[in-house]
């Protein structure tokens, strides 16, 4: 079913509006909230949750349910050791995007 | 004011730069992607430009495509809902006034809230918010803009590594964080929790599902205040 241009521009619109909403509303509480100290404790915490979270699932899911391939895992396993050893960030992503290209290369999917 | 709008050190525009290159290719699929399932060319460039969030962006192209505009918009704030808690969280980094947060809020993405974090000092926090959103936000227009004009000739990103290397790099950013014992065990488990959800729950839940995670810190807090 092709959509109307007038729909297609209302859902982005909708989807802008919405998005910013969210955005805004999470920088301009942090003050207005008055958030108890332990509750402040924790918000670095839930980032660095939801972080490592979006990393698992872009590593093992295609989005909607697992996909354990190999050229992708062992892409960011090599990045994710150099950066353990303190190697640069450039190093550290350049290897895990060379490392994934050079296995599917030569097949490995 | 004058010294934290100081020139940002040089590795950290490197590392920005890098991810910001990288963005741009992928925007450069999207783009792609969009015009070839159909949609107008003004279509990805305003979701680029108004949305600016690339998992919301290829969701709804993909709904759009199928012709459900109302899947597509919930189904992109579900996935943008994390960056309410990206918000509480990176909130004070990004600015004492307003009209810097005002302007703040559009460019907060998970890059610069992962590259703020991992800066020590308010200082660079604050460059590193600011350096890679501005970057990321160039980048991933005009690889938007590109793809539309390229189209076809776009190969896939998986080809160059790309979905290896934005994990790797988030991964390296969190990784000083992780040393924290608490926050090491809420991030892990609240990893599994989301991609064991990843099959049964609609995009952008696994990721908010997450956060239950949290519930295991009382299990591993040393220092909690003994309540008699």
């Amino acid at each position: 079913m092709k959509l109307a241009n007038s729909t297609v521009a209302l859902v982005i619109a909708a989807l802008a509006v919405g998005t910013y909403a969210i955005r805004v509303s999470g920088v301009m509480l942090r003050d207005k909230l008055k958030l108890p100290e332990g509750v402040l404790r924790l918000l670095p915490v839930a980032a660095t949750t939801m972080l490592l979270a979006l990393i698992a699932t872009a590593v093992l899911t295609n989005g909607d349910k697992w996909e354990l391939g190999i050229a992708r895992p062992a892409g960011v396993l090599a990045g994710a050791l150099l950066a353990w050893r303190k190697a640069p960030f450039i190093v550290v992503v350049l290897v895990a995007a060379v490392t994934a290209a050079g296995l599917r290369a030569i097949g490995v999917e | 004011m004058r010294s934290i709008w100081r020139t940002p050190d040089a590795d950290l525009i490197r590392d920005a730069a890098a991810l910001s290159v990288a963005a741009g290719v992928i925007g450069l699929s999207f783009g792609a992607i969009a015009t070839a399932s159909g949609l107008a060319y003004w279509v990805p460039i305003a979701m680029s430009l108004f949305i600016f969030a690339g998992g919301s962006q290829f969701l709804a192209v993909g709904l759009l495509a199928l012709g459900n505009p109302l899947a597509a918009v919930l189904g992109g704030l579900l996935i943008n809902a994390r960056h309410l808690p990206f918000g509480l969280a990176v909130g004070p980094v990004i600015g004492d006034k307003t009209w810097t947060r005002l302007l703040g809020s559009h460019v907060l993405i998970d890059e610069n809230t992962a590259f703020a974090m991992a800066q020590t000092d308010p200082r660079r926090q604050r460059q590193a918010f600011w350096l890679v959103g501005a970057l990321l936000f160039v980048t991933w227009n005009a690889g938007v803009v590109l793809g539309v004009v390229v189209g076809g000739m776009v190969g896939d990103p998986a080809t160059f590594g790309l979905d290896a290397m934005f994990p790797a790099a988030l991964l390296a950013l969190v990784l000083p964080s992780l040393k924290d014992k608490v926050t090491r065990t809420a991030a892990l488990a609240g990893a599994a929790i989301a991609v064991l959800a990843t099959p049964v729950l609609p995009a952008g839940l696994p990721i908010l599902a997450s956060l239950l995670g949290l519930l295991l810190i009382p299990l591993v807090q040393s220092r909690q205040p003994v309540t008699v």
